[in-house]
């Protein structure tokens, strides 16, 4: 059965999520890194939908509290009015924290974007457990005891028993009081995806371009996760030679050089070969460079790595070109001539901030 | 959907039942409904009732309700309308204790619902009326869209603090037959109604008795009441939404769906004004019948935990629950030891005003006079004592710009109490009626703002006059004051505009 009041939280979402939908390019190009420590939850400011009303402005106004104080104590800082809601600072505009899991975002996202669902390849399927700890059980070790419930049981014993004595007020808790933490198991089961991000780090790749990579691969990110259960990212970094690097190094790290992407490609090549089997990953390589090469060889290099290798074994290549004013973009131009028409790889210019948001489009746009 | 109550909560609720009798409380026939925890946030997001209309900001309460039950934030314990019969819910994983405490509880509320005077003239077949409501804006919605619908919804609520929450109680305005028959009189008499003289016995006592000033003045009364009727409206009018409904150009279904907000509105007024009074009263009586009644011993804990959290006063906030309860249990004190009246009121002497007791044993009495006879305002304003005041540590805080931080400013008695008064007074809400429904001789409404010293929130009511404008549909202005000078807000559909002047 379902509640009528489903229909006016749906009605609610709806209008959070057009107020999200409409911000949302703002978040893309504004970089903002969401804060993802903990269990994935972001925390998104949100105009609060407030009906407005004749009020009274809540500074001028004060209150009476309850409580120990003297006359001078500070009880609250700021804009939190103590005992009461938040307001915002700024008129006009409430702003409401509204807790979004990075699902929720992605499915945002998608909806925005019209981003559509990927079919994984779904070969082989690897069951993961999890466990947390959510209930309470009357037995188990010592060493998952539930002090608190444990001392409650006690505490009620005693005292239907009659054995309680206010003025002594010891318990001790026999066996029967006891209660320990226990836990459950779930299972999921999980179809896998690979991510790997290379970057061209040369010299004429700077630290705009480098933002420009690390917002939208940071959407990618988000995206593909809620496809898939269980997805790794690796990360490459390329100048004249290319390595693979860890998350911190590769958003962080200014090389300088020339540039040979079929290096990159090579290490990409490895990494599959060495870790991933093809027929059992969904592989999704991603590489960003200003698309200056170093040589007219070297591409060639790159387009047979492509067309031997990581196409066959990937569900989409992409291709991002960022705008830099030293690169040539030479690169995006050899692609486009050797793989007209190959549709698993594809390529997208980013000229600036505005720009993430065609791309991500580009690439998720289909689907694979 | 609401499960019939289980042989064992029955059996409680008999008992109970019994208890709250035996300590006299009078109450309408009480209904419980056992809902599982998403129909009651579901319930409570509809303010109580098991059907309302549809708008997203029940959505909107749904969401933090269900969030906050699911993070294991905040749980629901009781929830009670004023109806006959008195509808409560029980929230289905409550354990047993919980159950009887809210039980106990909803009995003092629905004894309140029932003996209350602000509550004499709400609707008591609320729940019915607003399936009606449901059912009627549902038509609507069918017909005109739900955009449309519920923009205008929007509009209506916007305004929907404004009304006169005294009107039930008093006549404020003479009946169109009134107004006829003194119409009539005065064109008989020729436009003048004559000025009406004292009652004389012996004629020449006339110029004695009704002087010429005496007789000056009420001229003056008399033709200043005239124009006044030629005021629209005559007198300024506290209840805008009965102001909008009779002369806003709205369509039909917009002036239906005005006037239903307007009559929910009127019905959760009485709770608005009553919420210290009316939680203390069923907090009280939940402590009462479970401490001296109900409780078995393997319950004391889990009630005690229940109550505490009921009463906490964490983090210096203001818990009416707290409030209304020891307040009602000082009143019961005082009448019991008759620390009131003259002798009492007049001694000065603190140890003896400590240690008065003339055993009269009347407080049961009073409070349940307290409970018929008083509101919120009318209930801190007699019975807040110094000697309470201190006990209680109340405080008065205030925002200083300096520091940006709240700061606790005064713990004097009068400091306390008239703060407390002045967030209680019109539900905390500012008082703002209708002026003039025809200002500058083109349709305009001028509201006006009667200032007690704080000013308007300004971002909010030049939204609340976009609002307002939707639902004239001529340009709307308000008259205020900020920085203490006077202020004219206006909003003409397009855009808006403000004017430091004193009067409009």
């Amino acid at each position: 059965m379902s509640l009528t009041i489903k229909q006016d939280h749906r009605r609610f979402k709806q209008i959070v999520r057009g107020k999200i939908k409409k911000n949302l390019r703002k978040y893309i190009s504004h970089g903002e890194m969401l804060g993802r420590k903990g269990k994935d939850i972001v925390t998104i400011p949100l105009p609060q939908i407030d009906i407005p009303r004749f009020k009274f402005g809540p500074k001028s106004q004060g209150g009476v509290g309850q409580g120990d104080g003297e006359v001078g104590d500070v009880i609250g800082h700021g804009d939190e009015q103590p005992g009461e809601g938040q307001a915002g600072k700024d008129p006009g505009e409430h702003v409401l924290e509204v807790d979004v899991t990075l699902e929720e975002l992605a499915k945002i996202m998608g909806e925005e974007l019209e981003l559509p669902n990927i079919e994984p390849k779904g070969k082989k399927s690897i069951e993961s457990v999890k466990t947390r700890y959510s209930g309470i059980h009357t037995t188990g070790p010592e060493s998952l005891r539930h002090f608190r419930r444990t001392y409650k049981e006690a505490l009620k014993r005693s005292i239907a028993s009659g054995n309680y004595n206010p003025k002594n007020p010891i318990i001790i808790p026999i066996r029967e009081d006891k209660r320990y933490r226990s836990w459950k198991e779930t299972r999921l089961p999980e179809s896998n995806a690979l991510i790997i991000l290379m970057m061209d780090v040369s010299g004429s790749m700077g630290d705009e371009q480098k933002e420009l990579v690390r917002i939208e691969s940071f959407w990618i990110d988000t995206w593909l996760r809620s496809q898939y259960k269980g997805i790794e990212t690796r990360y490459i970094i390329h100048d004249a030679v290319a390595r693979e690097v860890d998350r911190e190094t590769f958003f962080h790290t200014r090389e300088s050089g020339g540039t040979m992407i079929s290096s990159a490609y090579k290490v990409c090549k490895e990494i599959i070969e060495a870790d991933y089997d093809p027929s059992s990953w969904n592989i999704y390589p991603f590489h960003f460079s200003d698309g200056d090469n170093w040589s007219s060889d070297d591409s060639r290099m790159c387009t047979e790595l492509l067309r031997e290798y990581l196409l066959p074994w990937s569900n989409l290549f992409c291709y991002g070109q960022v705008e830099s004013p030293y690169g040539s973009g030479q690169f995006l131009k050899d692609l486009k001539e050797s793989f007209s028409g190959e549709e698993k790889l594809v390529w997208s210019e980013i000229p600036d901030r505005e720009g993430i948001y065609q791309s991500i489009k580009d690439f998720l746009g289909k689907g694979k | 959907m609401p499960k019939p109550l289980t042989a064992r909560l029955s059996t409680l609720k008999d008992k109970i039942e019994g208890y709250a009798n035996e300590f006299g409380l009078d109450f309408f026939d009480q209904v419980f409904e056992v809902l599982s925890y998403d129909e009651i946030n579901m319930v409570a997001s509809y303010g109580g009732f098991p059907k309302r209309y549809p708008h997203w900001r029940f959505g909107m309460d749904y969401d933090r309700l269900s969030k906050g039950y699911e993070f294991g934030l905040s749980k629901i314990y009781e929830m009670v309308i004023n109806n006959d019969p008195c509808y409560a819910y029980l929230l289905e994983s409550n354990a047993e204790v919980d159950q009887k405490t809210v039980m106990a509880h909803v009995y003092g509320h629905n004894d309140f619902f029932k003996n209350n005077f602000s509550f004499e003239h709400t609707n008591r077949k609320m729940v019915d009326e607003m399936a009606n409501h449901a059912t009627r804006v549902r038509r609507f919605i069918d017909r005109f869209g739900l955009e449309k619908v519920e923009s205008f919804i929007d509009c209506c609520l916007s305004v929907e603090n404004l009304i006169d929450q005294h009107s039930p109680f008093i006549k404020r305005r003479s009946s169109p037959m009134e107004k006829e028959s003194r119409e009539a009189e005065r064109e008989k008499t020729g436009g003048r109604s004559e000025v009406p003289r004292l009652k004389v016995e012996r004629s020449y006592m006339d110029g004695y008795i009704n002087p010429d000033n005496f007789l000056d003045s009420q001229r003056e009364r008399i033709e200043k009441e005239q124009d006044q009727e030629r005021c629209f409206p005559e007198q300024p009018e506290r209840d805008v939404l009965l102001f909008l409904l009779d002369h806003a150009p709205l369509e039909r279904w917009e002036r239906d769906v005005l006037s239903l907000v307007r009559e929910e509105a009127y019905y959760f007024a009485p709770q608005g004004q009553t919420k210290i009074l009316n939680e203390g009263w069923a907090s009280y009586w939940h402590s009462k019948i479970m401490t001296e009644r109900a409780v078995e011993d393997h319950d004391i804990i889990d009630y005690a935990t229940a109550h505490a959290g009921v009463v906490s006063t964490a983090g210096g906030q203001l818990n009416p629950y707290k409030l209304g309860i020891e307040l009602l249990r000082d009143i019961e004190e005082r009448w019991n030891k008759g620390c009131f009246g003259k002798e009492f009121d007049e001694c000065d002497d603190m140890t003896a005003r400590r240690c008065w007791d003339q055993g009269l044993g009347l407080g049961r009495e009073k409070i349940f006079e307290v409970r018929r006879l008083y509101n919120d305002v009318t209930f801190i304003d007699t019975f807040l004592t110094p000697e309470f005041c201190v006990d209680q540590k109340f405080f008065v805080y205030e925002f200083k710009e300096k520091g940006n931080r709240w700061e606790i400013v005064d713990k004097q008695f009068k400091a306390v109490k008239n703060k407390l008064l002045s967030m209680l007074t019109n539900f905390g809400q500012p008082i703002i009626e209708v002026v003039d429904g025809n200002y500058k001789n083109r349709g305009e409404l001028l509201l006006s703002h009667r200032h007690e010293g704080v000013d308007l929130k300004r971002d909010y009511a030049l939204d609340t006059l976009q609002n307002l404008c939707m639902i004239w549909r001529r340009p709307v202005h308000i008259h205020t004051r900020s920085d203490d000078k006077g202020l004219l807000l206006s909003f003409d559909g397009e855009e808006h505009s403000e004017k430091h002047v004193e009067e409009p």
